[in-house]
């Protein structure tokens, strides 16, 4: 199965980039999950909590946001976000 | 006479030292910092790269007229950015940008726009209070490492400004003049216009057959823009703190690097010089006793 293509980005620094399976994150219309093969979106996010699942069912990234948006585009992802407050999960992920 | 000259040469030797000492002090300093301002501005960059993507999708894909992307024709008012270094000793990094600034102000006023001055940093801020020409915000935030919630400020002030009314001093356009990073050698003042918006930079035009993604917009894409938009002057804004921050902090390395090896210059013709004098001291005194030795003879 095709694999989405994942940055999560905040102002300062990138926080997470990889491959995963889902991406879950707080649009303006309710919570949106995405998977490979989603149409081009662009959303704005509100607060609320993006979650990044890789292949294997892990959760690879799960942090809090205050507000940013998120596009999906030929299943890259990227999720852009002003700051994020608390990660857990494997951050180091991310070289 | 000879022996006052000896020691005023003494003096002024070790004073350079010490000066030479401050100069490598500073230097090291600004070498040390330089990377992780360079870091800094790597790390932001795919913040702004994804908005700046983000922005041109949304721009190629709608034909939404948004405030921020739409010339202002009822006001001639232009505000000007200028952003600055808090501290000097690095060389003419805040001349130039301040000659850059002058030059965009002069242009404007050519143009019959009436010019609002933002200034950054210390040393704008001092030279515009001194020739007693009005700021309508300013700055001084440690301009060698900027943060970003200060850029968020400025850019809030900024985005205020331009979509106020004409009567509360609304602005029509607003340039930035920085410092752009070049290289370690060269970094130039450079002037953008940051609103109204329009060429976005760095995204490929598509190709006549490529087919355009269609976009979904969540929730609409005017919310979108407006989200976005002001999230993308915040980023430009703080990435051209960035560049400006490692131009400063490059120009003071270099700028202390030449003034350490001024000081060891001075230091070594001071030192020839001391040399000499102390010779000619000798010299003198042997001629004296040869003569006095000689006078002795004689009688």
């Amino acid at each position: 199965m095709a694999e989405l293509n994942v940055d999560l980005v905040a102002a300062v620094r990138k926080v997470w980039s990889g491959a995963a399976r889902e991406v879950s994150a707080p649009s303006a219309e309710g919570q949106v999950g995405i998977l490979a093969g989603h149409t081009p979106m662009l959303a704005v996010l509100r607060p609320g909590t993006v979650k990044v699942s890789t292949a294997a069912g892990q959760v690879a990234v799960e942090v809090h946001v205050d507000g940013g948006f998120l596009s999906v585009d030929d299943d890259v992802v990227t999720i852009v976000v002003d700051e994020v407050t608390e990660v857990s999960g494997r951050e180091s992920a991310l070289a | 006479m000879a022996g006052g000259s000896q020691r005023v040469y003494k003096q002024r030797i070790k004073s350079t030292q010490s000066l030479k000492k401050v100069f490598r002090a500073q230097e090291l300093i600004a070498a040390s910092r330089i990377g992780k301002a360079r870091g800094r501005t790597a790390a932001a960059a795919p913040y702004e790269r994804a908005i700046t993507r983000a922005v041109s999708a949304v721009a190629t894909h709608t034909a939404t007229d948004h405030p921020l992307t739409t010339e202002r024709t009822d006001t001639n008012r232009a505000a000007v950015l200028v952003i600055a270094s808090d501290r000097g000793m690095a060389g003419s990094y805040s001349a130039s940008i301040i000659r850059e600034t002058e030059r965009v102000v002069a242009r404007l006023q050519a143009e019959g726009k009436e010019v609002a001055l933002y200034a950054t940093g210390r040393r704008a801020i001092s030279y515009f209070r001194y020739r007693e020409r009005e700021m309508a915000g300013q700055w001084s935030y440690g301009s060698d490492s900027p943060q970003a919630d200060v850029a968020g400020e400025i850019a809030d002030t900024l985005l205020g400004a331009f979509l106020a009314p004409e009567a509360e001093g609304g602005v029509g356009e607003l340039h930035v003049v920085y410092t752009q990073f070049v290289n370690m050698v060269s970094q130039r003042p450079r002037r953008v216009r940051m609103l109204p918006l329009e060429v976005v930079e760095g995204v490929a035009v598509p190709g006549e057959n490529d087919a355009l993604p269609l976009y979904d917009f969540e929730p609409s894409p005017e919310a979108v823009l407006d989200a976005l938009l002001p999230r993308y002057v915040r980023s430009r804004i703080f990435s051209f703190m960035l560049e400006a921050a490692a131009s400063e902090l490059a120009s003071r390395q270099r700028a202390m690097h030449t003034a350490t090896d001024n000081a060891q210059d001075l230091i070594r013709t001071y030192t020839r010089l001391a040399n000499q004098a102390r010779q000619a001291d000798i010299t003198q005194e042997i001629s004296e006793i040869v003569s006095g030795a000689d006078a002795l003879a004689a009688s």
